[in-house]
């Protein structure tokens, strides 16, 4: 029997909520799969300078750089944001001032990113050539 | 006569129950200890992964200075391979049990589910051993100079 529509569920649509849920998981999931990856490349520690050397390098190239900044955008997004879902969480009432809350973990996120930015932009700038 | 329009839609009744009741969590068992293990591993992980972050790719020109040197160097202190560690299991199991809901919500099959469930913990398992085997028994000793 098909399923009804309800069945499957809609989409939300309430709130700035349903994108930040949809980015924590996003981000959630970037992160566990580089945890993978690196856990691999920092156990070639055990195998010598010679062997770790070359597999660090890797982070020499600016389009892996540029992935870096990605994984740092993911670990603060899903900190911070993680921080507010245990406001909410632990603390039902602040409920009332979901948007004022949810608008300053933007702020906090959107503010430590620029100097992030900056710092890590300027290195990938490097790294391609640019300067 | 026109009536004038409440300047807010009414809330439905979940809407209410919610406001006053904070967010849904899980009644009891198993499922409740992985919400709470979620929150707390999250606010040790806030510190231990986020200053790993900064540190090793932010700060101090990142990870373009990090070599088997900096490692070596940095892995003689037992605070760093500490550190290390347990941003190691709790980043672990933190991820592995956030993927094992995230299928939840999109494997519906329970035999494909398990599956799924099973081939994420035995690679998580298999990177807690791996990683930590190398954090307690690296020794730079083995390669002179490099230090």
């Amino acid at each position: 029997m098909a399923k009804r529509k309800s069945d499957v569920g809609t989409l939300y649509k309430g709130s700035p909520g349903q994108w930040s849920w949809l980015l924590h998981r996003i981000t959630g999931v970037a992160v566990i799969l580089f945890l993978f990856a690196h856990v691999v490349d920092t156990a070639v520690v055990g195998w010598g300078p010679e062997a770790y050397n070359r597999v660090v390098g890797v982070y020499h190239n600016w389009v892996v750089q540029l992935l870096e900044l990605g994984l740092v955008f993911a670990v603060l997004y899903h900190a911070i944001n993680g921080v507010k879902i245990m406001i909410f969480d632990f603390w039902p009432s602040s409920a009332r001032h979901m948007k004022g809350i949810a608008l300053a973990s933007t702020i906090i996120f959107v503010l430590c990113m620029i100097p992030i930015t900056i710092i890590m932009g300027n290195t990938i700038l490097e790294s391609a050539g640019v300067f | 006569m026109a009536v004038e329009a409440p300047e807010r839609p009414t809330p439905s009744p979940r809407d209410r129950s919610r406001g006053a009741r904070g967010r849904e969590r899980p009644g009891g068992g198993f499922e409740l200890w992985s919400w709470l293990y979620m929150r707390i591993s999250g606010l040790v992980l806030l510190v231990l992964a986020v200053g790993h972050v900064l540190i090793m790719h932010v700060l101090d020109d990142g990870v373009e200075r990090v070599n088997f040197g900096f490692v070596a160097a940095r892995w003689q202190s037992p605070f760093w391979r500490t550190w290390d560690w347990a941003l190691l299991v709790l980043a672990l199991i933190h991820g592995i049990n956030g993927l094992r809901i995230i299928v939840q919500d999109y494997v519906r099959w329970p035999g494909v589910r398990f599956a799924v469930d099973m081939a994420f913990f035995v690679i998580g398992f298999a990177l807690f051993v791996l990683g930590t085997v190398v954090v307690f028994t690296f020794d730079p000793s083995q390669w002179p100079g490099t230090v």
